[in-house]
């Protein structure tokens, strides 16, 4: 799988294109991208910045993809995840799966979200009316990715 | 040693990596906290809570009971929150 940290944006029908391309034993592809919010419960959220790990985000995200790799029947996909500033509206994150059966490409799709939310060493600081503050890892996320590891 | 820092412990302690030459008596991860928190008040705010502290030596997730060197490179950061 291709797997990309970078500050500019992506498109996402270029990104299935690249990997689909001309092949014809590809059953489904599925896609999920990541949006800036503009709020954060009843706060409203004026820009994001995030950080990340130069180096080891890349590594964790191909930990990531590998352990997908191996648990579904993948044709290929794309994980991309954006770093710097960011605005309400814009792409965060994206992922692509390829797979002959829709199953494999909607849970190893989900799989990959789930575990890049707890393991791979991104940080949220989000810009609102009452100030910046970093987010907080949710508890809902950490149980989501443990299941998978079940 | 380098040391790094990100996102909110790297705002606590002021910088985002430093040399530090590891003291003969710290042989784990824990060890090194304590030795940093004595460092001064930003380290105590960066290192108060543990369950908000993940740790990496040499880019691979380890727990406070790892054991160093002093040719490893050691960050520090908190729970992630990407995606």
């Amino acid at each position: 799988m291709k797997v990309l940290v970078q500050e500019h944006d992506f498109d996402i029908a270029a990104e299935i294109a690249e990997i689909s391309g001309l092949r014809t034993d590809i059953g489904a592809i599925v896609t999920f991208t990541g949006l800036v919010r503009d709020f954060h419960g009843s706060q409203k959220i004026q820009k994001m910045t995030l950080e990340h790990f130069p180096g080891m985000a890349e590594k964790q995200l191909e930990v990531i993809c590998k352990a997908a790799e191996k648990r579904w029947p993948l044709q290929g996909g794309t994980v991309i995840h954006r770093y710097g500033p960011l605005n309400p509206g814009d792409q965060i994150t994206l992922v692509v799966t390829l797979s002959a059966h829709r199953e494999a490409a909607f849970e190893a799709a989900e799989f990959i979200m789930d575990w890049l939310k707890t393991d791979a060493p991104f940080w949220k600081k989000e810009q609102t009316d009452g100030g910046a503050h970093w987010v907080e890892a949710k508890e809902s996320d950490r149980i989501k990715s443990q299941k998978w590891k079940k | 040693m380098e040391l790094q820092y990100f996102a909110r412990i790297r705002e606590n302690i002021g910088c985002s990596s430093e040399q530090i030459s590891l003291p003969d008596h710290i042989s784990d991860v824990r060890g090194l906290i304590d030795h940093l928190r004595a460092r001064g008040e930003n380290y105590q705010s960066a290192f108060e809570n543990e369950t908000l502290i993940r740790i990496a030596v040499n880019q691979i997730y380890v727990t406070f009971d790892h054991v160093i060197f002093d040719k490893d490179e050691i960050a520090f950061f908190p729970p992630m929150t990407g995606g």
